[in-house]
């Protein structure tokens, strides 16, 4: 029984549940589903479309934050993407043509994977802190997209590219694969080869790993990318969605909600171990969230407010010394005062 | 006393007042890199565009990037003790929006202003004391004031509030001239903050304990300096500035909006890191910060007066911060090899 | 062990009675005596884990005692914080040198007490005020300097500077020389000279012999957290004082059997020449055969982990040679040195070799798997079998390899830590204090393992500060004396008594035995 309590995604998941619990009680349709012209409907099937860009940004900032990074650029990422999707299709002379959609699908994933070389480069090779790194193109990431763009919004008509956000494939919405998809392969790419025991022993800590003979600035780099990646398809999702790039709005605040849903998830901002199923979960809780606040009828710009409680009590609750509090109450506070290194509070 | 004797002996004197000039003023020479950028780009925009006069455009300069000065002091606080406030845009448009429904709903000027510095400093010390005393990361504790400060915004109004009153918009429309240049109160109230700033930087132990925090937290505490106080209080001011910054910008456009600020963080943190304040800490100066806004502000003429896209401006802002940064890390990790 | 006190003598200035401190299950202190006189310079000696920084840290209020008092001039004072012990008189400077790199000269000697002139700082006064603290020291600092703009003997110049800027009765300085050269040496004696003659008490530690003869009057040994007695240096040999510091061999296990060198030594698979790395390793030559084991004694700081890192790719060397089977080597990381099967295991276990929070299984497999790549992949069944076969080997307790390693005892660490390093069939390891911090029962069994794993022609580097446990396992002792490999003895000609006399050997020729 310990052992299944100490589990480490039973707390996300009962999280879940519970919201899960609540959104029943208040509005028993809620759970229901139904089917019309062979498609499902209903707020779970709502709540499994809408999460897929924030599952695949999740997955590749799971990776990043697990080798102690953090990548602010996804949103900026996904903005460039869109737009680059976009402009293809629109400069092209049959935006409906299966070619030219795979086409423009792979310049901006391919566009995406450069920006998360460019951002694995910074930290890996010239060893600027994550946070600044990431953070030159989240301010000039939206910019460039603008101007990709030309200063609008570009608008498409096609077909098989709505189809990537608001199709549906055996009755599920397509996005959903999508996601789906994306931890499949992130997941055996992690668990099935040795990257994942690599990144978590560079992760918890880099200098036993390097002399053990890990390539540390290999796999930094590379969870760049992944994320530079991901943030792409979550990119062409987005664009997908509203049938256009909004380079201001695309992404806007992703990055925050993808920390938020690894905290969740029980993967420590401290890096080191780390869990997808429990990123899973946690975008699912998130999802789950703003749909309830969508129903309690607040304005959606209003949501960040519950949000912002959210981290907070995460974040409290993972605090050392707000568990400490409620602990060690009775433990003398005559500890010997140890010598902490310097944390720079940035990295 | 061998050693030290002996390298004097064996060098020119002048090549010891330049080396006895640089160790005393080391900290100023990223701020001169600012500033020889700024006079360049000054230099090249005259000579390129031919009504590009001086007075008017430094002086507009200042008059559309006041909010940005006045975040970019209280932003200097908080980096040079180590930490980033990613919450001041947010934050700013708060209390911009908020300052306009409590001007509309017939509160008077003199109780709005100190209100909405007051509600800065509150959601300042809220994040102060998530990174002091929750040891919570400042960029995530700041990230938990943004969200709540844009939400909250929204809850004043999903829309923007015009503002009629006319002590407000004084701060504004009023100008003082003098030889083609001009200044309006809140230039004015900019400045005056940066003043404010420096003399506490540098004339008061509580300013010299945010340098020493930067350099060596630990350090600091053993010499017995109020660290703690210092730690918290660098949040506060920069909430205060957030307060100040959303008067100034309300007053500027004559209305409070809530989606005012989105990406303003960014833009302050570019304008300070290129002012010459070091990103890891304990080193820098608000005057540079001005600099560092003044080429933030000047960038944006001139991208607008060769009729470029304004996106070009965040790109390149982008990119100058991106060379600070790869600058400074490499003369860190040169020094600290020297050791 | 004590020399009796004269009846008419004042109190010590500082004296402490009976300090124990406690870590856990462990004591870092046991029933310790300390007694400091004004004006006298005392060095405080010990090898690692000896209690010395644990003493200190009672003294300057960074540490609570759990038994025993502190009396300062005769009266007992209870110094909780840092602060209280300078408001005491104590004051203390670190080897980090705890000021601030990026604070002027001046306000890094005043500030926290710098002088106002109408509630604002006077910067001038500051300058002033630093300018006659550094002359008193006869030290010629421009105080509006940057501190940084310093190296390093300068910094701690003014960080004495500001340590006796206030009422000081004691000066601490922990490890003062360790980055110095011999001209900023004999400034920093100088200084602690004028100090002496004004009255103040100077707690000098350090683990140079050279130094500790030249400026101490008084030497308090510490061994294993008990005190072994307080000494007049004058009356102190340097062999004995080294004794007391290391402890007399131990005798308690049994003698792994001599080990010869043959005859006819193999050509040596790893050589160094002229190898030099930082500021520590200034000269070595070394040569390595397949089946020897080359221990390496020497005191703390003569350059021993230095050695082992530059020659495992671990750091980079300065000058000299590698060479591996003959041909000269560049190991940029330790990754290549592991390609060619040299593999090395830190002498600080917790921080650079095992990694706690994963378990036994994937500690052991680490190395390995990071050799075969991302890609290779070894089966759970594979890697499970590696470690189960290798906990089994080394006698690993407890046997269960999803424990985190965290959970074992530092013997069992560095079990795990070596099957890590053999799982890699190596030629060469590299082992830095393997044995340090580790019960009698776990020690010998490394030891036993190193000679088994030797006799399997598996050469092996092994350092470490016990010297019978260098005889016990070498077959040649490298000695290393102040960052110079001095010599190399056959283990078999050395008695324990001779080899330490060769370690504490002083540098300089004109020094006699006696110091």
């Amino acid at each position: 029984m310990k052992k299944f309590l100490t589990h480490r995604l039973v707390w996300p998941i009962a999280a879940l549940l519970a919201l899960i619990a609540i959104n029943t009680i208040s509005r028993p349709s809620f759970l229901s589903i139904t089917m019309q012209n062979g498609q499902f409907y209903g707020s779970l099937i709502d709540i499994l479309r809408n999460s897929a860009p924030l599952m695949l940004v999740a997955l590749g900032m799971t990776l990043v934050i697990a080798t102690r990074g953090i990548d602010l650029s996804v949103g900026a990422i996904m903005a460039v993407s869109g737009a680059v999707a976009l402009t293809v299709i629109e400069a092209s002379p049959d935006p409906g043509n299966l070619g030219v959609v795979f086409t423009a699908i792979a310049a901006a994933v391919g566009v995406a994977l450069l920006l998360g070389v460019w951002n694995g480069f910074l930290v890996s090779v010239l060893g600027i802190q994550p946070i600044i790194a990431t953070l030159v193109l989240m301010l000039a990431g939206r910019g460039v997209a603008l101007l990709i763009t030309g200063g609008f919004i570009t608008t498409i008509n096609s077909d098989p590219y709505k189809f990537i956000a608001g199709g549906y494939v055996l009755g599920l919405p397509f996005a959903f694969f999508v996601a789906i998809f994306a931890v499949i392969v992130v997941g055996v790419l992690e668990r099935r080869t040795a990257l994942g025991m690599l990144t978590e022993a560079v992760g918890i800590n880099p200098e036993a790993s390097r002399l053990a003979g890990v390539r540390s600035r290999g796999i930094i780099w590379g969870a760049y990318i992944a994320s530079g990646a991901l943030a792409g398809i979550a990119g062409i999702l987005y664009s997908s969605n509203i049938m256009a790039a909004d380079a201001n709005a695309a992404g806007l605040y992703i990055e925050l909600d993808a920390i938020l849903a690894v905290v969740l998830g029980g993967t420590s901002l401290a890096g080191g171990k780390f869990s997808l199923a429990g990123t899973v979960v946690g975008v699912f809780t998130i999802q789950t969230l703003k749909s309830t606040i969508t129903f309690l009828g607040v304005p959606p710009a209003v949501s960040p407010v519950f949000m912002a409680a959210a981290v907070l009590i995460v974040v409290l609750l993972q605090s050392r010394r707000f568990r400490a509090y409620f602990h060690t109450a009775g433990r003398s506070a005559l500890r010997p005062i140890t010598r902490r290194p310097d944390a720079k509070v940035l990295s | 006393m061998a050693t030290l004797t002996e390298e004097r002996r064996s060098t020119s004197s002048s090549a010891v007042s330049y080396r006895r000039f640089l160790s005393r003023h080391i900290s100023w020479v990223p701020v001169f890199a600012a500033v020889i950028i700024l006079v360049v780009m000054i230099a090249g925009a005259m000579w390129y565009f031919p009504n590009f006069q001086l007075n008017r455009i430094m002086s507009s300069i200042l008059l559309d990037n006041a909010y940005l000065l006045v975040l970019a002091v209280g932003m200097t606080f908080v980096i040079l003790t180590g930490g980033i406030d990613l919450s001041v845009g947010a934050v700013m448009a708060f209390t911009g929006i908020l300052c306009a429904k409590m001007l509309g709903d017939g509160v008077p000027v003199a109780v709005a202003i100190p209100a909405m510095v007051l509600i800065g400093a509150a959601i300042g010390l809220l994040i102060g004391i998530l990174v002091q005393f929750f040891d919570v990361q400042p960029f995530i504790a700041s990230l938990i004031g943004m969200f709540l400060a844009r939400g909250l915004a929204f809850v004043v109004s999903l829309e923007s509030i015009k503002v009629d009153n006319e002590g407000l918009l004084w701060l504004q429309s009023t100008r003082f001239s003098f030889a083609g240049w001009y200044i309006t109160p809140t230039g004015i109230i900019a400045l005056l903050t940066v003043a404010l700033a420096a003399f506490v930087l540098r004339y008061t132990r509580f300013g010299r304990t945010v340098y020493a925090v930067g350099g060596n937290e630990q350090s600091a505490r053993l010499m017995g300096l109020p660290v703690v106080r210092a730690k918290l209080s660098v949040y506060v001011i920069s909430g205060v500035c957030a307060g100040l910054a959303g008067i100034v910008l309300t007053a500027y456009s004559g209305a409070g909006y809530p989606l005012n600020g989105v990406g303003t963080e960014l833009d302050t943190i570019a304008a300070v890191v290129i002012g010459g304040t070091l990103l890891t800490g304990g080193s820098g100066f608000v005057i540079g910060s001005m600099v560092g806004v003044f080429v933030y502000g000047l960038i944006r003429t001139i991208i607008s007066f060769s009729g470029a896209e304004q996106s070009w401006t965040r790109i390149t802002v982008g990119a100058l911060l991106l060379l600070f940064v790869v600058v400074q890390r490499v003369i860190v990790s040169r020094s600290a090899l020297s050791r | 062990m004590m020399d009796p006190m004269p009846a008419a003598v004042a109190p010590p200035l500082l004296e402490v009675r009976g300090a124990s401190v406690r870590f856990g299950v462990e004591a870092a202190l046991s029933g310790v005596d300390f007694r400091l006189r004004a004006g006298e310079v005392h060095s405080l000696m010990g090898e690692n884990g000896a209690g010395k920084s644990t003493l200190i840290k009672a003294i300057t209020g960074a540490l609570r005692l759990d038994d025993g008092d502190i009396l300062i001039e005769g009266r007992p004072v209870r110094l909780s914080s840092p602060a209280e012990a300078q408001a005491a008189g104590i004051s203390t400077v670190y080897q980090e040198i705890d000021l601030l790199p990026n604070l002027t000269v001046a306000e890094n000697i005043s500030l926290g007490r710098e002088p106002r002139r109408w509630g604002m700082i006077d910067h001038a006064e500051m300058r002033r005020r630093a300018s006659s603290a550094l002359a008193a020291l006869g030290v010629d600092v421009d105080p509006a300097s940057v501190l940084s703009s310093h190296p390093l003997a300068v910094q701690q110049l003014v960080a004495i500077a500001r340590a006796v800027s206030v009422e000081v009765k004691v000066l601490v300085l922990d490890e003062p020389t360790s980055s110095l050269d011999a001209d900023e040496v004999a400034e920093l004696f100088r200084v602690v000279r004028e100090l002496k003659d004004t009255g103040i008490a100077v707690v000098f530690v350090s683990h140079f012999l050279d130094q500790v003869y030249e400026i101490c009057d008084r030497v308090t040994v510490l061994r294993g957290g008990h005190l072994v007695g307080e000494y007049a240096t004058r009356e102190l040999l340097r062999i004995d004082l080294v004794e007391k510091m290391l402890g007399a061999a131990a005798g308690v296990l049994a003698p792994l059997g001599q080990r010869t060198v043959d005859d006819s030594e193999g050509p040596a698979i790893v050589s160094a020449r002229g190898l030099t790395a930082g500021p520590r390793l200034r000269e070595a030559d070394l040569d390595l055969a397949e089946g020897e084991v080359i221990g390496v004694a020497g005191l703390l700081g003569s350059g021993r982990s230095e050695l082992a890192r530059a020659l495992t790719g671990v750091d980079r060397p300065g000058s000299g040679e590698v060479f591996v089977d003959g041909a000269p080597v560049r190991f940029g990381s330790p990754r290549e040195a592991m390609s060619r099967r040299i593999a090395y295991s830190s002498e600080n276990r917790r921080t650079e070799g095992v990694i706690g929070d994963l378990s036994v299984l994937d500690n052991i497999s680490l190395a390995l798997q990071a050799q075969r790549g991302v890609l290779r992949r070894m089966s759970t069944a594979r890697r499970r079998e590696l470690a189960t076969s290798w906990v089994e080997a080394l006698h690993i307790r407890p046997a269960d390899i999803d424990r985190p390693v965290s959970t074992l005892s530092g013997g069992n660490q560095q079990k795990v830590l070596l099957a890590r390093l053999l799982a890699l069939s190596p030629r060469v390891i590299v082992l830095d204090e393997p044995t340090r911090g580790i019960d009698v029962g776990a020690k010998a069994e490394i030891q036993r393992l190193v000679g088994e794993l030797s006799d399997n022609g598996l050469s092996i580097i092994y350092i470490s500060a016990e010297l019978d446990e260098v005889l016990r396992v070498a077959h040649l002792v490298a000695v290393m004396r102040d960052g110079v490999l001095a010599q190399i003895v056959p283990a078999a000609d050395l008695t324990p008594d001779a080899l330490l006399a060769l370690v504490a050997k002083p540098e300089s020729p004109g020094e006699a035995a006696n110091g």
